[in-house]
């Protein structure tokens, strides 16, 4: 497989949300804005490009019958320490996006792409994988948070464009609204992905 | 392809043992790095809220009355207002965190700041300024003990806000709780 191939995969051909329809949990939940749509992706990419290393190194080692567990734990050590860092660091963000943190753990992407791809491939090839299928992710949750952003609050971003003390149609910051626009959205960019 | 390891019981025992272990201590190394920043974090936070709800003060005390945190501030040996961290259980989305400031002479409201909410994004979340100085459902400068300081529907002189009168029940809830223990504190 080359690497022009995995990156492809990805970004469009296998994307996470879009064609996967993988971790629709966080999806819907942190894409209340596009800043925490696109931190939610970064933070995923992160846990996905360290466990997608540690476990095509440890592929031979680790005995099938109990994978899964190893998998987990791997998984969860890299989570832990986003949760760590970013309470650390960026306290405000970590407050908003809290509870979801802890769950990248049981995001199916993360042990999906460890039990489908890296436990068999090398590991500049999994590095790759775990990086791609993130970033793939993360502009996914960015446009999706983008849109409910306009939408909802009528900022971008983070920058107000209307005015200050008005409201957006707050029906797309709500659970309702992101579903509407997951569905859409979805609708809109597999039918571009199929006329190409 | 490398040859894997056998599923037997002793290979299995020992590579999730190595794992655990390794995970553990790359855990516990991360945690003794950014325990002190998460501290720091904390902290800041608390005193930034209790800057926001209180007028000027020299020096602070902490206490801890009726399980709710207390700050005490003082100009020079004057205590000169009180911010009470309260909470009510009864918001719209659970657990609503609030520090209000009184004023140690009085009792007067002077200001609160929302620590932990669950509301609704765009309805219950505005509480964070609805019920600040100049705005429509504003109870600072007003003093719990003598103004009825509940939601009018449950016939008192606060406005809700529009759409959210769970919240600002339990906001009113948390207030009522705060000068009780702000009571006691003055007692004493």
């Amino acid at each position: 497989m080359k690497a022009t191939q995995i990156i492809k995969n990805g970004l469009i051909k296998e994307n996470p949300t879009w064609v996967l329809i993988l971790g629709m949990c966080p999806t819907l939940a942190t894409t209340t804005s596009a800043i925490n749509g696109m931190s939610m992706g970064l933070a995923t990419t992160f846990v996905l490009m360290m466990s997608n290393i540690v476990i095509s190194l440890l592929k031979s080692v680790i005995p099938d019958k109990v994978r899964i567990p190893a998998f987990i734990v791997v998984i969860a050590t890299f989570v832990t320490v986003v949760q760590l860092v970013m309470q650390a660091y960026v306290p405000a963000l970590f407050e908003t996006l809290g509870l979801f943190i802890p769950l990248i753990v049981v995001n199916c992407i993360v042990l999906g792409r460890a039990e489908a791809f890296a436990s068999k491939n090398n590991v500049w090839h999994s590095f790759l994988d775990g990086v791609f299928m993130g970033l793939g992710f993360t502009w996914a949750l960015t446009l999706v948070g983008l849109v409910r952003e306009m939408l909802g609050s009528g900022s971008a971003f983070g920058f107000k464009f209307i005015n200050a003390d008005a409201d957006g149609m707050l029906l797309f910051i709500l659970p309702p609204g992101g579903f509407l626009c997951l569905g859409l959205l979805m609708a809109l960019i597999n039918h571009l992905r199929k006329t190409k | 392809m490398a040859k894997k390891a056998k599923s037997t019981l002793l290979n299995m025992f020992l590579s999730l043992t190595i794992i655990a272990v390794v995970a553990a201590g790359v855990l516990a190394l991360i945690s003794f790095v950014t325990k002190a920043p998460i501290e720091a974090s904390k902290k800041a936070k608390t005193e930034n809220a209790i800057k926001a709800v209180l007028p000027a003060f020299d020096r602070l005390e902490d206490q801890e009355v009726n399980g709710m945190k207390c700050h005490l501030a003082y100009n020079g040996d004057q205590l000169a207002s009180i911010a009470i961290e309260s909470a009510s259980e009864n918001g719209f989305g659970g657990h609503l965190g609030v520090m209000y400031g009184f004023d140690a002479a009085t009792g007067n409201i002077t200001g609160y700041s929302i620590l932990e909410t669950n509301e609704t994004p765009g309805l219950g979340a505005k509480a964070d300024k609805w019920f600040q100085e100049g705005s429509k459902g504003c109870v600072v400068g007003k003093n719990p003990g003598t103004d009825k300081l509940t939601v009018k529907k449950d016939g008192g002189d606060v406005d809700a806000i529009s759409g959210s009168t769970i919240t600002s029940r339990a906001f009113c809830g948390a207030l009522e709780a705060a000068y009780e223990t702000f009571q006691q504190i003055e007692k004493e």
